[in-house]
């Protein structure tokens, strides 16, 4: 990108221009994530920065609504500290609530949704298999359809079949939704797959399940796991179907942050987006790493 | 010592069982302050006497997830805390459990419930347990000298300027509409019957929509006026006197144009805890808890009988009676709450409502 | 020829024809793949294609009248569209009293209210009185209310006497019947669902394009830059991606509202007064601007990955022919990015019309899409029949789009991250 030598001095205006543009446009992308962060601390029941902040005034800064977080529906949040109040915790607190339901649906959600997608990704990436294109539409369609849609069907047939305010509908429902991103990656890795090494194991001997752990396991994993974590990522930031089909101790982490956004707007909820960001930025990595292997693993150069 | 042994036995015998019996039910109201004076004034005091335990959860409006459960045959609410036009309308559609008003208890003084509830607090399918009202109220800090004072003032956007709060359903907006507009009380309802009258209240809407913030939860507009994104506010006034007395916010209410209501307690049909939900509502409506409640929230008592109890705020010096919608000096224009008209027209209206906000 | 085939064809080790034994194992294969896609198949049936086609159902079939109002129904089949004789307000009356009882009067007059506004009351108030009618009821139900004479009311009354209706994909475009049963426009100021599909269109789009000018030149930036410094930059456009919609759509509150962070900014450099304060959220600009941030990545990924396949020669061909840098951008470089863009596009706006949480959260009144209204209609309103209806049509414009994106991009170049 560096300008050229017979560049115009328009042209070097324009580059420059072109640059600072760029930058406008990635502090756009970025910076609301970022400044959620430092409000997070604010010592002041606000959702702007005070003068104590401003002015790096340690007495502006606190730790308050992260102890929100944690007392927020505790039956005795002022009781001495020890082991009593940490049971409490643990029992009580609507945040901590939210979170158990988040974990134990996303990943149930997710083992259900990788399992599936990645057999049928297996099928799909033969050449024989009969209307592929078709079937692949379908199967994708749960991320394209929207989702108020999918929550609504679900919300009558969940009635009729007894699912409604279960754990088992919920998890059923972010398994579809789910599905989409574990076919698509794991396709992807199988695209350019070299059909030639399972027909060399099989040929040296190997028994079929001996040819899928041992050859095409490997290979395949990384898109395996990044397609788990986007369908965890989905399970874990989705609140329409929760709203529509969960009962009201089902609160997720989303469902909790949307109450909370909709009556009581308070830094609280700028904690838990923070920590979300956080764990946002280790599941980034994670994906990021996994994604270099699977290229080296197939061979393929970062051009 | 056998005798006494014996005894003690069967004690615990019935110990174990009135542990095994102990239940649950799930109380469905409306959230924040209006919430926690139920749980402080009825739930625990029930919990502590009979040894069950009450889930509270909150809602928008805990009416309208009541058609859906009972059609579903799904239900999960035992007890639901309902606005009076939305008890008749559910009533009406076979959705509620009929409650016999004859099993409530008594006054202490032995007045039959009947009589000790003030009229209309009774239904085929409802118990009333407060009376609140619809009111405006804005923050002091922005109108230091002339702060407004009527209904029209709320309409008034010269003489006030600023964004106003208002709920996002036409019930109560049409009314304080036609109120601003010089409709005496009397005559809202016979108004709104006709077209020309909702014709009216819209075009009054019309005045301000563009300076409006649409709430849907009680526990909003106190929000909305201490964060600065409105000047005014309508609201449930024991929302507003909680945050203006019990934190110090410099909220004031104006009951110029308040519009009354009932809160009564219903049992979608179906609920699972049936008897243990009707023994709650009876304990719960008793004049003892609708008295305690008052001191945790500005809503009036159902019952003649409670009124003499009410004290103070839980702040400890706050007198209760003045802030009540029924005190002498806030029925000035005060308007009660149509139930019928809105039991029949409210699908109507909402109908026509929401192409008016849709519409820009 | 033929016979020399015939006479010797090739074999197999164990003497089956090769052409046999080929289409076998090709057929065997065939199956092991449709096999593995079964099951996942099957799920989608169950847990996605069958509820939303059962919830689609509800949008032409609606029994809240026809089986409630058996004596009315009975009449209707026998006497179509003759004027309502003594059995038929007969009927009505009978119907009218056993709702009352049977606590199903407020459904009825809840279904043809849907299609004649005003007429709930008409039902409810008069079953009350239903109960000491007398004949001749004809007189009885005008007395309580002569809006009963009304041919309207009886029009729909015919129709709602069967479950199965257009009423409701009439009514998600504004539409209805009249007495004699041919369509026309609801009354103005009932007009409510065109609007929004239109708003839902033009802000979708609009969303599209922002995401196109604002993606453009970042989606360039990336693939036109070294590889160590695109890969640093492009985790600022997928930190994003992978953080939590909700987040973001508490940021943009944050940011956007009166007594937030950018008018706080603005308030502070003096470009505003404090009274001047810029409403951005609770209308469209809430939703747009919160949208474009939240999709702008759909836009980026496609986009670089059709623009990193672009070799730079191309270019620098055009500009040692002479070409200006705009001719060059104009007429070799923007002509390879068209796949990308449509990709992009068409994804953006496949998944702006559908939105839901966060118009709901900062669209206010002006900023809320289709989506919300088949909320509401679900949650509070239960007019469910409506809800599927509008939810089918926005279902069929979705698809539509889908199809399209798949004939023009093909769903396997869909990518991730």
């Amino acid at each position: 990108m560096a300008i050229p030598v017979y560049a115009t001095p328009l042209e070097r205006a324009w580059t420059w221009a072109y640059r600072i543009g760029c930058g406008l446009i990635f502090l756009f992308l970025i910076a609301p994530i970022l400044i959620i962060i430092p409000l997070s601390f604010n010592a002041e029941p606000y959702f702007t920065f005070t003068d104590a902040m401003l002015s790096f005034d340690p007495a502006g800064y606190s730790m308050r609504w992260y102890e929100t977080l944690l007392t927020f529906g505790m039956n005795r949040p002022d009781a001495p500290g020890g082991a009593a109040w940490w049971a409490d915790v643990w029992h009580n607190a609507a945040w901590v609530q939210a979170a158990k339901n988040s974990i134990i649906i996303g990943v149930s959600a997710t083992l259900l949704a990788t399992l599936l997608g990645t057999i049928a990704a297996l099928g799909l990436s033969r050449p024989e298999m009969p209307f592929r294109r078709t079937i692949m539409a379908v199967l994708i369609s749960p991320m394209i359809v929207p989702v108020i849609i999918t929550a609504t069907g679900l919300y009558f047939f969940y009635s009729a079949t007894g699912l409604a305010n279960s754990y088992a509908g919920i998890i059923l429902a972010h398994a579809t939704l789910g599905i989409p991103f574990v076919i698509i990656t794991v396709t992807a890795t199988l695209v350019g797959f070299d059909h030639s090494l399972t027909r060399a194991a099989m040929n040296l001997g190997a028994s079929p399940p001996r040819v899928f752990f041992r050859i095409i396991m490997p290979l395949i994993l990384p898109g395996v796991v990044s397609g788990a974590l986007f369908a965890f990522v989905t399970s874990f930031d989705e609140v329409v179907v929760v709203l529509f089909v969960a009962a009201h101790d089902q609160q997720t982490i989303p469902r909790q942050m949307w109450n909370g956004i909709r009556e009581q707007i308070s830094p609280a909820i700028l904690a838990a987006a923070t920590l979300l960001v956080i764990f946002s930025i280790i599941l980034l990595t994670t994906v990021e790493l996994l994604r270099r292997r699977s290229e080296r693993l197939r061979g393929i150069k970062q051009s | 010592m056998f005798l006494k042994k014996l005894l003690a036995t069967s004690a615990l015998v019935a110990l174990g069982a009135a542990g095994a019996q102990a239940g649950e039910i799930t109380v469905m109201s409306w959230g924040g302050a209006y919430t926690k004076s139920q749980v402080e004034a009825y739930q625990k005091p029930w919990m502590e006497a009979t040894g069950n335990k009450v889930v509270s959860v909150d809602a928008d409006n805990p009416a309208t997830p009541i058609k859906p459960q009972v059609e579903a045959g799904n239900v999960t609410i035992d007890i639901a805390d309902v606005e009076y036009s939305d008890a008749v309308r559910l009533c009406d559609e076979g959705l509620l459990e009929e409650i016999d008003a004859s099993a409530l208890p008594p006054a202490p003084d032995g007045t039959p419930a009947e009589e000790d509830f003030i009229d209309g607090a009774l239904t085929d399918c409802a118990v009333a347990n407060i009376v609140w009202s619809t009111i405006y109220a804005y923050d002091t800090t922005k109108f230091p000298d002339s702060p407004p004072t009527t209904m029209a003032d709320f309409f008034d956007l010269e003489k006030f300027p600023g964004k106003r709060g208002m709920r996002k359903a036409a019930k109560a907006n049409l009314e304080m509409a036609l109120m601003a507009d010089g409709v005496p009380a009397e005559e809202v309802y016979d108004l709104l019957e006709t077209d020309e009258g909702v014709d009216r209240a819209f075009a009054k809407l019309d005045t301000i929509k563009d300076s409006v913030v649409w709430w849907e939860a009680g526990a909003q507009p106190p929000q909305l006026l201490a964060d600065g994104e409105v000047v005014m506010t309508t609201a449930y006034n024991g929302r507003i006197f909680n945050a203006a007395v019990g934190e110090d916010k410099p909220f004031q209410i104006v009951w110029d144009g308040q519009i009354m209501d009932f809160d009564l307690f219903v049992i979608p049909k179906g609920a699972p805890n049936k008897e243990l939900a009707m023994d709650f509502l009876k304990f719960s409506t008793g004049t003892k808890p609708l008295a305690d409640q008052a001191s945790w929230i500005s809503y009036g008592p159902a019952r003649k009988s409670s009124g003499a109890l009410v004290g103070t705020f839980m702040d400890g010096k706050t007198e209760m009676a003045p802030h009540m919608p029924t005190a002498e000096a806030n029925m000035g224009n005060a308007l009660v709450n149509d139930f019928e008209f809105w039991a029949d027209r409210d699908t109507e209206l909402s109908e026509r409502f929401n192409a008016w906000l849709a519409s820009s | 020829m033929p016979e020399a085939r015939t006479a010797a064809p090739l074999r197999t080790a164990d003497g089956v024809p090769l052409k046999t034994a080929l289409a076998r194992a090709q057929r065997r294969a065939k199956w092991r793949a449709a096999g593995l896609v079964l099951p996942l198949l099957l799920f989608i049936l169950a847990s996605f294609v069958i509820p939303i086609g059962q919830m689609l159902f509800r949008s032409v079939s609606n029994d809240e009248f026809s089986s409630h109002m058996p004596h009315m129904v009975a009449w209707f089949a026998e006497n179509g569209d003759a004027e309502p004789d003594d059995a038929a307000w007969e009927a009505l009356v009978l119907d009218l009293r056993q709702a009352r009882e049977d606590r199903t009067i407020g459904l009825i007059g809840t279904r043809v209210n849907y299609e004649l506004s005003g007429t709930r009351s008409l039902f409810t108030s008069t079953a009350r009185k239903a109960e000491d009618m007398e004949p001749p009821y004809r007189e009885a139900l005008l007395d309580a209310d002569e809006d009963w004479a009304d041919p309207e009311l009886w029009g729909v009354m015919r129709r709602a006497s069967s479950p199965y209706t257009d009423a409701f994909y009439l009514a998600a475009v504004d539409r209805t019947r009249d007495a004699t049963g041919s369509v026309e426009m609801v009354d103005e100021n009932r007009q409510v669902y065109v609007a929004i599909f239109w708003r839902t269109l033009v802000l979708s789009v609009t969303i599209a394009l922002l995401c196109l000018l604002l993606g453009y030149p970042i989606a360039h930036l990336l693939a036109t830059l070294p590889m160590r410094y695109s890969n640093l930059l492009m985790i600022l456009v997928l930190l994003p991606f992978w953080t939590s919609l909700l987040v973001r759509t508490t940021s943009w509150m944050v940011l956007l509202q009166s007594q937030g962070v950018v008018n706080d900014v603005l308030v502070w450099i003096g470009i505003i007064g404090e009274d001047g304060r810029i409403q951005m959220m609770y209308n469209q600009a809430g939703t747009v601007i919160a949208m474009t941030h939240i999709l702008l990545p759909f836009m980026i990924l496609p986009l670089y990955s059709v623009m990193r396949t672009i070799p730079p020669s191309y270019a620098r061909a055009a500009r040692s022919l002479g070409a200006t840098s705009w001719t060059t951008f104009r007429r070799i470089y923007l002509p390879q990015t068209v796949p990308g863009m449509g990709a992009g596009i068409l994804l953006v706006f496949i998944l702006a019309v559908g939105y839901y949480i966060t118009p709901a959260l900062v669209g206010g009144t002006t900023g809320t899409l289709i989506s919300n209204l088949i909320a509401f209609h679900m949650q509070e309103s239960h007019n469910w029949s409506l809800a599927a209806a509008l939810a089918g049509i926005l279902l069929a414009a979705v698809l539509l789009l889908y199809w399209l994106y798949d004939r023009l991009v093909g769903i396997d170049n869909m990518k991730l991250g």
